[in-house]
């Protein structure tokens, strides 16, 4: 059942730092978070790691497993050889902290600059109506968990600091795609999109949409709607137009 | 010794973002407050994003005889009366417009045919009531609100973790804590600070709760001189994974049965039929074919006993499994897949199906889920007012489940979500109208609090050679799933205090190794302090309630008593934390509403 699982861990700071290896007894079934617990109960009581739900759920435990970026709650052992060494390493893409836990700041800064929902006014007996086809499109988004895998992985971002400036990723393309799509949203998100968001950048390598431990297809959903319709804005602005007055127009796809 | 930090001012602090901090904030903030969210983890990440199952109101989006009296009553029995009449009656009157506010704000909720909000079936609930997204409703609330929070500008501390509530003449004057990335200290100078710190379920071993879940807010307002009433009733979840070992715990959502799965032993019966109290036998459908037709015909059927309050499930699943007819890894079994075809389960419980695929390799599709009791949360909390949150601290307010009073002996599944939202936005107000009321004379800050607050913060770095305080927390651990767990008995009640009375001594002595900068052991040691001193106020409520009600089962007085059911348990603390309980009778319902529960 139980055995002696061979653990390489990047310890460190700011100022710099190495793998440490260690040798942690797992029992069956587990994951590689419950690794990284029992090495910190018994072996490391200061080794910096970020979690919540252990479910999949929070999006917290973000950090790679042997170069991949992974979620530590649901990667399970038994995906690995036993004797197989794992590699766990901070997330590459964003300045790290300390050990596993890094400086995610980038995310919220960008969420900041997206401006909020604006929907316009409830049906007059003061509710508000919208089909089960209409909201699923935008659920798919919303099950995002924020663990930044895709911001990690993104290329444009990854090794090209200069770009974050200019480039808000792939979990901000998930938003503006969702409020682009939701039926009560009354602000015009194609040039924030394109301006603000920098969607040109990216040049749809799918990495994003293959890390997602929610499994949204965030190119194919989120991003190449988002483009193709920012393209129809900027190339047609009679389009445009009539799709400012026409309500039903503005939510139909190119 | 001086002690460098840095100060923030506002009118009002919010100590948590999980649903109840995150709608405080936005209401103090539109009350006009200079408001501050403090929480210890990144924003998004609180518990309330694990709950799954939806937010309780009565609508009447899919059964237009739901009303805010049926939900008032439904919440006061499946508290077993012991809830605040008039949080009760508030929660059950507000949560209608607290979930439509949700929709303003971007929420995107599961329809019905004609598009409003879709309501599911849950436990205790009469009607379908549950507004809800799959089963992620949770997640859906709580970025609702955070995306709310941010576009509206409210000054969010994340990764911090405060320590203590700081007073001048008995009245809130600030708050002190620490950076978790660097470990330095700060000072928040405020008239007002609202707790929504969540609950206590780290003390036990197997819980569905998070590391945050240390009973901070419960610490705190006790240490700050607040109350807390109804510690004795914690809710053992009926349905948590068993296995494997790593994920024993983790929540496993009503959703299932309210959606139409059965719980079965190893015999394969439903033997939920065998465990219908009397209290609610009027209700429940005693026969398979009943049960089965309830889920479409509400008005002739009655609803299955899987639907029973979750205390009832939990008692009756953990009989099963101590009378030996348990599933093979110590749970019971928990089927839906004989029940609705594969494509109703993926689309009505995405996660659970995700859960279970990826960390059990079970398909619940085909095959049924193992299940069993899990620490999930904890009634009891803060003793405040009804109407605006307040405790007995002037500027000390508290809401969602860090607040007690609300659900009684016994949560109902759905009225935590709703909770949240309504008592998270009056004690938001309620701390901004009063900061406005005392703006020309605000309390100060003493030198002298912040110093004792700095000096304790780094107490455990000063001991060499102690235990580390994961040991301790194991054990802490052990001590309250063993003895103060789902089924209770004085001697065992009386162990647990002189086993937790050992562990609070070790945990004077426990060593933190390294350095300030984001160690999560030093962390822990802050925290333990806390679960050690609520664990205790559960033990002695625990022990002090002789009779059995909701989340509080005596086996050595295994029945309801009338006399019990008339009070409350109040714990206080004295400033060396010697913990006092005393009896108080309950708020009197006045008889208007008293009525609802003489008619049927």
């Amino acid at each position: 059942m139980g055995y002696d699982l061979a653990l390489r861990v990047w310890r460190g700071d700011r100022s710099g730092g190495d793998h440490g290896d260690y040798v942690v007894e797992v029992e069956e079934g587990e994951v590689v978070l419950d690794a990284i617990h029992r090495l910190q109960a018994t072996q490391c009581g200061d080794l910096a790691v970020r979690w919540n739900c252990k479910a999949g759920k929070c999006g917290s435990c973000s950090a790679e497993v042997n170069g991949r970026p992974r979620l530590l709650c649901m990667t399970r052992l038994s995906d690995f050889e036993e004797d197989e060494t794992i590699t766990v390493t901070p997330l590459r893409g964003f300045p790290v902290v300390r050990d596993l836990v890094t400086d995610v700041s980038f995310n919220y800064e960008k969420a900041r600059e997206l401006p909020a929902f604006s929907p316009g006014p409830p049906d007059a007996d003061g509710k508000r109506r919208m089909m089960q086809s209409d909201v699923e499109r935008g659920q798919e988004f919303r099950k995002c968990i924020e663990c930044f895998l895709c911001q990690d992985v993104c290329h444009v971002i990854r090794d090209h600091d200069d770009n974050k400036p200019a480039f808000a990723g792939p979990r901000m393309f998930l938003r503006y795609a969702e409020l682009d799509m939701h039926p009560w949203d009354t602000n015009d998100r194609r040039k924030l999109a394109q301006d603000a968001a920098g969607i040109g950048l990216c040049n749809i390598t799918k990495c994003c949409t293959e890390v997602c431990p929610e499994g949204i297809k965030i190119t194919d959903n989120a991003i190449i709607p988002m483009k193709e319709r920012v393209a129809d804005r900027k190339y047609d602005p009679l389009v445009w137009l009539g799709s400012k007055i026409s309500r039903r127009d503005r939510r139909e796809e190119p | 010794m001086a002690h460098e930090f840095e100060t923030h001012s506002y009118d009002v602090v919010v100590v948590g973002a999980g649903g109840a901090g995150l709608r405080a904030a936005i209401a103090a903030h539109d009350a006009g407050a200079r408001t501050a969210i403090v929480c210890k983890s990144l924003l998004g990440k609180a518990h309330t994003v694990m709950a799954e199952g939806g937010i309780a109101a009565a609508m009447g989006n899919v059964w237009s005889d739901d009303n805010w009296q049926v939900h008032f009553r439904d919440t006061m029995r499946g508290g077993k009366m012991l809830n605040n009449w008039r949080m009760a009656q508030l929660h059950a009157q507000e949560a209608p417009q607290r979930v439509m506010e949700l929709e303003e704000w971007g929420a995107l909720f599961d329809r019905t045919k004609d598009g409003l909000i879709s309501q599911r079936d849950f436990g205790g609930h009469r009607f379908a009531r549950l507004a809800h997204v799959g089963d992620r409703t949770g997640l859906e609330m709580i970025r609702t609100l955070q995306q709310h929070a941010v576009a509206l500008g409210i000054d969010v501390f994340m990764e911090c973790t405060i320590t203590e509530i700081l007073r001048s003449d008995g009245r809130v004057s600030g708050a002190f804590g620490y950076w978790r990335e660097s470990g330095r200290f700060l000072v928040f100078q405020t008239p007002t600070v609202v707790l929504a710190t969540g609950g206590i379920g780290k003390s036990y071993q197997v819980t569905s709760n998070s590391w945050e879940y240390t009973g901070d807010g419960h610490a705190l307002a006790l240490r700050a001189g607040a109350s807390l009433i109804n510690m004795e009733f914690v809710q053992f979840h009926p349905t948590g994974m068993v296995w494997p070992p790593s994920v024993k715990g983790i929540l496993v959502t009503e959703s299932v049965r309210g959606d139409g799965g059965v719980l079965r032993n190893s015999e394969g019966r439903r033997f939920m039929f065998d465990y219908i109290p009397e209290y609610f036998i009027k209700e429940t459908a005693d026969t398979e074919e009943e049960a089965d037709a309830w889920y479409d015909d509400k008005a002739t059927n009655r609803r299955p006993p899987e639907l029973l309050p979750r205390d009832e499930v939990a008692r009756a699943i953990n009989s099963e499994i101590k009378a030996g007819r348990g599933s093979p890894h110590g749970g019971v079994f928990l089927d839906i897949a004989s029940r609705r075809s594969a494509e109703f389960v993926q689309r009505r419980l995405p996660s659970m199906y995700h859960q279970f695929k990826e960390l059990a390799d079970v398909d619940i599709t085909a095959e049924a889920m193992e299940v069993g009791p899990t620490c999930h949360y904890v009634m009891g909390g803060v003793e405040v007012d009804a109407d605006t949150g307040a405790s007995v601290v002037p500027g000390l307010y508290a809401a969602g489940e860090v607040a007690g009073g609300m659900h009684g002996s016994n949560r109902l599944g759905g009225n935590s979500l709703s909770d949240l939202l309504v008592f998270g936005r009056r004690a938001g107000l309620n701390a901004a109208y009063h900061a406005g009321r005392i703006s020309g004379a605000r309390p100060s800050v003493s030198d002298q609090d912040v110093t004792t607050a700095a000096e304790a913060a780094l107490e455990p770095f000063s001991d060499e050679g102690g235990e580390n305080p994961y040991t301790i927390q194991k054990d802490l651990q052990a001590t309250m799933q063993k003895l103060v767990g789902i089924i209770r008995k004085r001697d065992e009640l009386a162990e647990s205090l002189k086993e937790l009375g050992e562990l609070r001594e070790r945990a004077r002595h426990l060593t933190v190794e390294g350095h300030r900068q984001y160690n999560p052991g030093w962390h822990l040691a802050l925290d333990l302090a806390n679960m050690l001193l609520v664990s205790e106020c559960i033990a002695r409520a625990a022990l002090e309630r002789e009779e059995s009600r909701g989340g509080h089962t005596r086996d050595d007085f295994p029945a309801a008593s009338d006399e019990w059911g008339s009070k409350n348990l109040v714990l206080t603390s004295s400033p060396d934390y010697e913990i006092s309980v005393r009896e108080q009778p309950l708020p009197v319902m006045p008889g208007e509403l008293q009525q609802l529960f003489e008619e049927k």
